[in-house]
């Protein structure tokens, strides 16, 4: 991984951004988090629409996993309340635990699927939950230089 | 060389393994470079942070310490003046519970005060700008005069809600969210300010508060009774006067508690409807969801029982911060190549958050914990 991070140094430089699409939170269920299906146009020709629906449906299925509310949210909670929350000093809330699969999942489809495709997908976490970015990449050269990037929010000065 | 373009069908690509990893709030496996900024110092809001991040509050606290010596006096006459008399007397379990409750008042009131409510991180300007362009579309290019109040309108539950944009932080606000004005950020499910705490009471924040008011009127009424017991049981004794001169605290501590318990009681009571009800102060005060707004309005949000509806307020999954106040700032952003940016944006100054065209007016309440809600 060090040595391909070396080379993601030496790309991003020569990297071409060409665009970023913003998937866009759907609040039609209420305040859960869920993301929009809709596929964006400037997609079509980069990436298979069943396999972009797939991604994003599946990362819907695992926000409301983190989010369900049932038996043993409510165990946690109570567990949580009656040692003063002090238990998440050593423990992790299932929520966090989710977001973190989230996080393999979304890796795991950027190197399978996206990367490929010159596409790579921001995790919503690092954009407050607000959108799923999908940044594009114009090919540039041989090398083919594809770098990650996040533009992490806050890092504009105002 | 092949020159790509996006108009192609799909092809073989041939780009080279990339390495996917970037970096998360929870795991920051590599440093870049030595970035020195946490994220805290960048935050564009008007909070203060303590120990390196990990304690966030509103600009003014005055009102939270005032709060805090409130308490910590009270109780410490209590146990200094009265317990020792009562445990003898009656029962030392009473400074125990009394111990307990206040261990708990205080554990919770930090909860409250020091945690990050629900806010909501601005946008990148990529997101602003993409946002832009998409409302540019949907209104048609104005003059330079302001363009109508962004809105946009979504059916959650049957009900028709619409979602404003804040001008300061660039987004569509999530549904119940609110931009306070005294911290300057977009809170998600956003309760009140609370000036008491020192920090605004939103979706991370509520159960703490709740919890922090109902074991401060248990508190509160606990103190109240086993003072007057003590200062009833010493008369029969000592006599009245005697009594007040063995033990002064007595009385202030039941001036305090009787001026307190009205307050916090009413408030106690006011927050356990509005769980049950799954509606947030913000919402109440408006009379978002009353009846009397239409005959068709109803709660989206409300699951039908009350007992659900507590649960979800108390129990339910507690969210992670959005704001990743200790993590490091990046200082490299790559933006895209024009002509997709470069949309004229709304330069965010404090005049136009002030100027907000939302047509919500300040929420007056004049319950001391209410300040206004929305600009």
């Amino acid at each position: 991984m060090a040595t391909e991070f070396h080379n993601l140094q030496e790309l991003r430089h020569s990297a071409s951004l060409a665009n970023k699409v913003f998937l866009q939170r759907d609040y039609s269920e209420g305040t859960t988090c869920r993301f929009q299906t809709k596929f964006p146009s400037e997609l079509e020709s980069r990436i298979e629409r069943p396999l972009f629906e797939d991604t994003v449906k599946r990362l819907n299925i695992y926000y409301a996993e983190a989010e369900k509310m049932g038996g043993q949210s409510y165990l946690e909670g109570c567990l949580a309340c009656a040692t003063a929350y002090l238990i998440f000093l050593c423990m992790e809330t299932r929520y966090e635990k989710v977001l973190k699969k989230i996080g393999g999942y979304i890796q795991e489809q950027n190197e399978k699927i996206y990367a490929p495709r010159g596409l790579l997908i921001t995790d919503p976490i690092e954009r407050g939950m607000r959108v799923i970015e999908i940044s594009i990449y114009e090919d540039r050269g041989s090398s083919g230089s594809c770098s990650g990037s996040s533009s992490t929010s806050g890092s504009s000065a105002r | 060389m092949l020159h790509l373009r996006v108009a192609e069908p799909m092809r073989e690509c041939e780009y080279s393994q990339i390495s996917t990893r970037s970096s998360t709030p929870m795991e920051t496996p590599y440093k870049k470079r030595t970035p020195k900024r946490r994220k805290w110092q960048a935050f564009p809001g008007r909070n203060k942070f303590y120990c390196n991040g990990r304690i966030m509050m509103a600009r003014q606290t005055g009102v939270f310490y005032l709060t805090l010596v409130l308490i910590l006096v009270t109780s410490g006459l209590f146990f200094a003046f009265d317990c020792p008399f009562l445990s003898l007397q009656l029962t030392p379990a009473i400074p125990v519970i009394g111990g307990v409750l206040f261990v708990f008042v205080l554990g919770t009131l930090f909860r409250t005060s020091f945690s990050d409510p629900g806010v909501l991180p601005r946008a990148t300007p990529d997101e602003a700008a993409d946002l832009e362009r998409q409302i540019d579309v949907a209104n048609g290019s104005s003059s330079g005069y302001r363009p109508p109040p962004r809105t946009r309108e979504v059916v959650i539950n049957g009900q028709t809600v619409k979602l404003k944009y804040c001008f300061t932080c660039k987004i569509f606000r999530p549904p119940r969210a609110s931009h306070c004005s005294l911290c300057d950020n977009c809170v998600e499910r956003f309760d009140h300010h609370c000036p008491w705490v020192g920090n605004c009471v939103g979706k991370r924040n509520y159960r703490f508060f709740y919890m922090f008011i109902l074991s401060l009127s248990c508190l509160t009424i606990f103190i109240f009774a086993f003072v007057i017991t003590h200062v009833i049981l010493r008369s029969h004794r000592y006599g009245f006067l005697n009594t007040l001169k063995d033990s002064p605290a007595s009385v202030l501590e039941v001036v305090v508690c009787f001026f307190s318990v009205w307050s916090i009681v009413g408030l106690s009571g006011f927050h356990t409807y509005l769980i049950s009800s799954n509606q947030t102060t913000n919402e109440d005060i408006k009379g978002s969801w009353s009846s009397k707004r239409g005959k068709g309005n109803y709660n989206p949000y409300s699951y039908g029982n009350i007992f659900t509806n507590c649960c979800a307020a108390l129990c339910g999954p507690l969210p992670p911060s959005l704001i990743d106040r200790r993590g490091f700032v990046q200082s490299d952003t790559p933006h895209p190549i024009p002509p997709t940016n470069g949309t004229t944006m709304y330069g965010s100054t404090q005049s136009q958050s002030h100027m907000m065209c939302s047509g919500e007016e300040p929420v007056q309440d004049l319950s001391c914990c209410h300040t206004p809600a929305a600009e």
